[in-house]
């Protein structure tokens, strides 16, 4: 009895605020001073509009670019590090977690002045860049940590077999490695879905503004259109929450990785 | 080429790309923060150790630093008590239950926050409805606490995860024995379980205090560091000084000195986190 009150307890706290935001973007914009809606409309989703579908097309184009890059860049080094001698190879894991601790603000004014200089300021492609920041550092340890866990006599046996280390890791390691590849890109794809320092501070164009910043600077001309916002926090929202569902299992054996492991 | 150096260059784009974006501006920073550097003017030139001079001397630092100090300790506090209750009632819980407590980490901290600004909203908003008369953006007493409750319902599933997987690491047979020696559960729970944890607490504390250290997100979106700057923690200060003043020199200073205090707390906490070895 005592348990389900608290279950209660948490999950009105945690799921709540979530229920009141998606009544609130089906609620007549001109009722929303009554206590309850007496009808409910779609007009708040309707008023969205281009500009907030252009900026979901934005996150998503940022999201997918980040996954693909810290994939790619992430994969081979984390293999290099599990699995192959190099000098440098505890320090590069090591800096890589220290990096993911580096608050973004100390990086953001020097970054925007290259990007600037060099042309991509403004643009989706030079956001791409600097979310690797904390998106590779992630896709580092998590694939690391799967590879370390495969044998070694794997990779003994394609060196025997007549494989290069590169032939090893392509051929034998990365058609293994798709379930920490998979938790790893659900995982950047989020943080970078949800990124906003960034993004505020180097995209210029309303245009071309992600899903967090067109959500921060939302405004109305006179009123702020709270229907509007959350008709956009609930489109901001859903798929994560579709992800979430989906993948829980591996988002917190992937959050958790680190933690376990000690 | 040998295995070796293959091996080197299977981790050089690796190398090239965190050394290129996060090192590199890092490194940048500090250069910048010993110029007076005023981007519209085109103006650079180098003034040595004066703008940490003015550092010292500048009280809007100092209310940032003790507004982050206090922002982090109450926050993670908060997240750790909250985390450690949400974690034991997960040890029993199905894969729904886990779900949604999972939702709010997924959830967007610019939408997050924007959702708690119409909660908040002083005439109908649903904390307003429910107990009217805080106000809880518009004095600056209280917005901190706002900003503080906003970060609470964002992370704590994230520590409540870590702690559970440290729950689950705790063998069954300890806590049976405890039983079986007549412990009632409170006791087990706070002389066999907590101490068992501290691991995965201390790990928590690690992760979630530089998080919140470097807090930007939900205060920008909430308050931009109002009312009367009561909010204005050292991210957002850093930030208004660089990118409203276009003040490359002094904002950079700013964020070298928000680096420094993030990397303290780093130390502090892998000394303790290591002399449990």
């Amino acid at each position: 009895m005592k348990r389900a009150l608290a279950v209660a307890a948490v999950l009105s706290f945690f799921l709540g605020p979530l229920a009141w935001q998606a009544l609130t973007s089906i609620w007549p914009e001109a009722e929303l001073t009554r206590p309850l809606p007496r009808s409910l409309t779609l007009s708040s989703y309707a008023g969205l509009g281009g500009t907030f579908a252009r900026a979901v097309l934005s996150s998503l184009v940022v999201a997918a670019g980040t996954t693909a890059v810290s994939l790619a860049v992430g994969a081979s080094a984390a293999f290099a590090i599990a699995k192959l001698d190099f000098p440098g190879r505890r320090l590069l894991l090591g800096g890589a977690l220290a990096i993911s601790m580096f608050p973004p603000i100390a990086t953001v004014g020097p970054l925007y002045l290259v990007l600037r200089a060099v042309g991509l300021r403004d643009s989706l492609a030079g956001l791409v860049l600097p979310y690797t920041t904390f998106a590779l550092p992630l896709t580092l340890w998590l694939l690391t940590s799967f590879f370390q866990e495969l044998p070694d006599e794997l990779y003994r046996a394609a060196r025997v077999d007549g494989c290069t280390p590169w032939q090893a890791f392509l051929h034998v390691f990365l058609p293994l490695s798709w379930p920490a590849l998979a938790t790893s890109a659900i995982l950047v794809f989020i943080f970078s879905w949800n990124e906003l320092l960034y993004a505020l501070t180097f995209l210029s164009t309303p245009t071309k503004r992600t899903v967090p910043v067109a959500i921060a600077l939302f405004a109305g001309e006179h009123v702020e259109p709270w229907g509007q916002i959350a008709a956009a926090s609930v489109v901001a929202t859903l798929p994560l929450a579709i992800l979430t569902l989906l993948f829980q299992r591996r988002i917190v054996s992937g959050l958790t990785a680190g933690a376990v492991k000690e | 080429m040998n295995a070796r150096r293959q091996a080197a260059a299977l981790a050089a784009p690796a190398v090239a790309v965190l050394g290129g974006i996060a090192v590199a501006p890092v490194l940048a920073a500090v250069w910048l923060s010993l110029h007076r550097s005023i981007l519209i003017f085109h103006e650079q030139r180098w003034v040595g150790l004066a703008n940490f001079r003015f550092l010292l001397g500048d009280a809007r630092f100092g209310s940032a630093v003790s507004t982050t100090a206090y922002f982090t300790a109450v926050a993670v506090s908060a997240e750790l008590a909250l985390g450690l209750l949400v974690a034991v009632l997960l040890q029993r819980g199905g894969g729904l239950f886990r779900a949604a407590v999972l939702l709010p980490w997924a959830v967007p901290t610019a939408v997050s926050a924007r959702m708690w600004a119409w909660l908040f909203n002083p005439d109908y908003g649903l904390l307003h409805r429910i107990a009217p008369g805080i106000d809880w953006l518009g004095s600056p007493r209280m917005a901190l606490h706002a900003a503080i409750l906003v970060d609470v319902w964002k992370t704590t599933p994230f520590v409540a995860l870590l702690l559970l997987a440290g729950l689950q690491a705790i063998p069954e047979e300890v806590l049976k024995a405890a039983r079986v020696d007549g412990a009632r559960p409170a006791r087990v729970f706070f002389s066999v379980t907590l101490p068992l944890l501290r691991p995965a607490i201390l790990l928590a504390l690690l992760f979630r205090s530089l998080d919140a250290f470097r807090v930007f997100d939900a205060i920008y979106v909430l308050t931009e560091g109002g009312p009367a700057n009561a909010t204005e923690t050292l991210s957002i200060y850093a930030y208004k000084t660089l990118m409203r003043s276009g003040d490359f020199g002094y904002g950079s200073t700013l964020s070298v000195a928000t680096f420094a205090c993030v990397l303290a707390l780093g130390l502090v906490w892998l000394r303790v986190l290591g002399r449990r070895r």
